[in-house]
């Protein structure tokens, strides 16, 4: 499974590196305080920060992830980039913005201390900054194994190359230098892996051969011939599509609960939009990062569609190398087709945009951590704001570079961590995965009924997570083998696939909290007045319009007209 | 502060020219590009970004002269 890569393919990689860490370079000097070093000043064109946005969900793991569950489950992967994305993207754009930004919170933990109290902000920004660490940990893991594997590069050597690029571009420039890069690492994504997905569907002889090859393959699993080529054709049944999912736990599961807690709370993407420089600006960020995510499926995904129908002709020579537990690494699917298709040149090109998408998820968690680890726990537990406000933004700056290194480290370490204990990183990361749906349902009452009090939503945030884990500890996936994929308390019930279970996790966070946020409000009394919560709550802020003279394209509402109709289009044309 | 266009700009114009010339060099090794099923994506692809570094390039120079 060997990629040789040559000369001119280390010169581009090398041309890239230089790019970033000169782009933070650059920005050094920009960096007076914390707000510039933190928030990037709220300075970011939409556009900019639209972009960024995209970026930073397409880490590594997700593009390795992605295509590999093209693979297995056909378009139906489609679904986590249209349903399981889009409609939260819209919503967070038209209805949570306003609130978010105008808030003048600087992280999502910081907006729950301001519209509930400081110990729901305590209890989301220590879990979150727990969560960021570990998942930069165990996607650097993930991609110095790869580049052991498959280029033979030293696994501690890619460890720390890579750690410490990300580390010099973002402890010089900041969320601005995390931002700009991602901007510069989207287009290298796209335009690497552009001409992987032009050769391959070539190769099976586009679309309509694409679906000629599959139909035999799809036949011989037991599904219908298009099974793998459609969508929602066959969601009535869970046992009528790869994926194993019916459409209730899709819609709702996916589309709702999983998709509106990451998209709508999680502060690693949310921080982007905060980075924009106006209100309609931040509105614009999502929205204008959803035009380019619809389209990212015929990126990753097709290509590893492509590879099912690879693999079932021998004549090909594609084979997808086995993991130590006897299945398909299915993680390795993208840099398969890489070494089948890409010549030396391009095949550099395609391996830089590998690096740069892990280089644009780990940016991602490092400048969400290191925000949240200045303003939520050190600024309110160790040392509170004085009144010099200078000398303030001077200390919070040494701190948020410190910060920086520090959350760094820790990565390195979990990535070791997992490196011996892979098992107990899953598990870990599954647990800390369960926080954003209960977040999700605290978040959208507090901006949306005014009555909601702090010691609801601390208590429906908590147990929300604790009725999460209990499901996960006593259900299990048909075929789990460890005690990670749940059944850890005991075996109350089995679900026929992994994600149904992931599904039912997130419904069940999500009904919990919201059930118990919702009842315990009525016990207990509002302590905020009504002027205290004016910027947060959707009632008792006033609506103005300020964007009435702009083009269609360029409001928000007009945007979101034009995602949610390519979106219709899109799910209907690949139904 | 800056404009990201310049950074993108540069870079995918060297990157661009880079792979275009070695598409040209390598133009009559047929099997090296056995595997792309005979096509020189190198040039394509690199021509193709040189195009889309050049137009950043120009569209920031054109926003600063605007500015």
């Amino acid at each position: 499974m060997r990629v040789d890569l040559s000369w001119i393919d280390y010169l581009i990689m090398i041309i890239y590196f230089l790019f970033v860490l000169g782009i933070g370079w650059f920005l050094r000097k920009f960096m007076k305080n914390a707000n510039a070093f933190l928030e990037a000043g709220r300075s970011m064109p939409a556009w900019v920060a639209g972009l960024a946005f995209i970026s930073t969900n397409l880490g590594a793991l997700e593009v390795m992830g992605m295509t590999g569950s093209g693979m297995k489950y056909g378009m139906l992967t489609t679904h986590f980039y249209w349903i399981g994305a889009i409609p939260a993207m819209i919503f967070l754009a038209l209805f949570m913005m306003p609130f978010y930004y105008g808030s003048k919170a600087r992280s999502v933990p910081e907006f729950l201390k301001l519209r509930y109290d400081e110990k729901t902000r305590g209890l989301n920004a220590i879990l979150f900054a727990l969560m960021t660490v570990l998942a930069s940990g165990i996607s650097m893991y993930a991609l110095a194994l790869l580049m052991e594997n498959v280029l033979g590069w030293d696994f501690n050597l890619s460890l720390w190359i890579s750690a410490l690029i990300v580390l010099g571009y973002t402890y010089l420039g900041g969320l601005s230098s995390a931002i700009y890069n991602e901007v510069l690492q989207f287009f290298i994504i796209v335009i690497g892996l552009l001409p992987l997905v032009f050769l391959a569907l070539k190769d099976v002889g586009g679309w309509i051969g694409l679906k000629a090859q599959l139909a035999p393959i799809a036949i011989s699993k037991g599904y219908a011939a298009d099974a793998y080529t459609s969508t929602w054709m066959y969601s009535g049944h869970a046992s009528a599509n790869p994926l194993g999912v019916e459409w209730f736990g899709i819609l709702f599961g996916l589309g709702f609960v999983l998709s509106f807690g990451y998209w709508c709370t999680n502060f690693l993407i949310v921080q982007r939009a905060f980075a924009a420089e106006s209100k309609a600006a931040a509105r614009k960020v999502p929205l204008i990062g959803a035009l380019p995510k619809m389209f990212i499926p015929f990126l990753i995904i097709v290509p590893g569609i492509i590879a099912l129908a690879l693999s079932h002709d021998p004549g090909k020579g594609f084979v997808i190398p086995a993991d130590p537990g006897g299945g398909l690494n299915y993680n390795l699917t993208i840099i398969m087709l890489l070494k089948q298709y890409l010549p030396t040149g391009v095949l550099g090109l395609g391996i830089t945009a590998l690096l740069a998408s892990f280089m644009s998820g780990m940016a991602g968690n490092v400048s969400a951590f290191n925000t949240v680890w200045t303003y939520d726990i050190y600024q309110s537990y160790i040392r509170p704001r004085t009144s010099d406000e200078e000398g303030d933004g001077k200390h919070y700056l040494k701190v948020g570079r410190i910060a920086t290194v520090f959350g760094i480290l820790l990565s390195i370490a979990s990535a070791y961590i997992a490196s011996k204990f892979g098992n107990i990183m899953d598990f870990l990361q599954t647990i800390f995965s369960l926080i954003n749906a209960p977040l999700f349902a605290v978040i959208f009452l507090g901006m949306f009924w005014k009555r909601t009090t702090g010691h609801a939503a601390f208590t429906g945030l908590l147990l929300g997570f604790l009725l999460a884990l209990l499901h996960h500890g006593l259900t299990i996936p048909a075929g789990a083998t460890s005690l990670v994929k749940g059944g850890w308390i005991a075996t109350l019930h089995t679900y026929p696939v992994e994600m149904a279970q992931n599904f039912w996790t997130a419904i069940i966070a999500f009904g919990v909290s919201t059930t118990v946020t919702i009842g315990l409000t009525f016990l207990t009394k509002q302590k905020k007045s009504d002027e205290e919560l004016t910027g947060l709550v959707y009632s008792l802020t006033p609506r103005t319009i300020v964007d009435k003279d702009l083009p269609w394209y360029q409001r928000p509402v007009g945007l979101a007209i034009l995602v949610s109709v390519i979106f219709l289009v899109l799910t209907i044309l690949f139904w | 502060m800056v404009d990201i266009r310049i950074p993108i700009g540069l870079m995918f114009t060297i990157i661009g020219t880079l792979i275009t010339i070695f598409g040209f060099v390598t133009i009559s090794n047929t099997e090296m590009y056995h595997k792309s099923l005979g096509i020189n994506v190198n040039i394509i692809m690199g021509i193709l970004m040189l195009i889309f570094g050049l137009i950043m390039l120009f569209y920031a120079l054109w926003k600063k002269k605007k500015a």
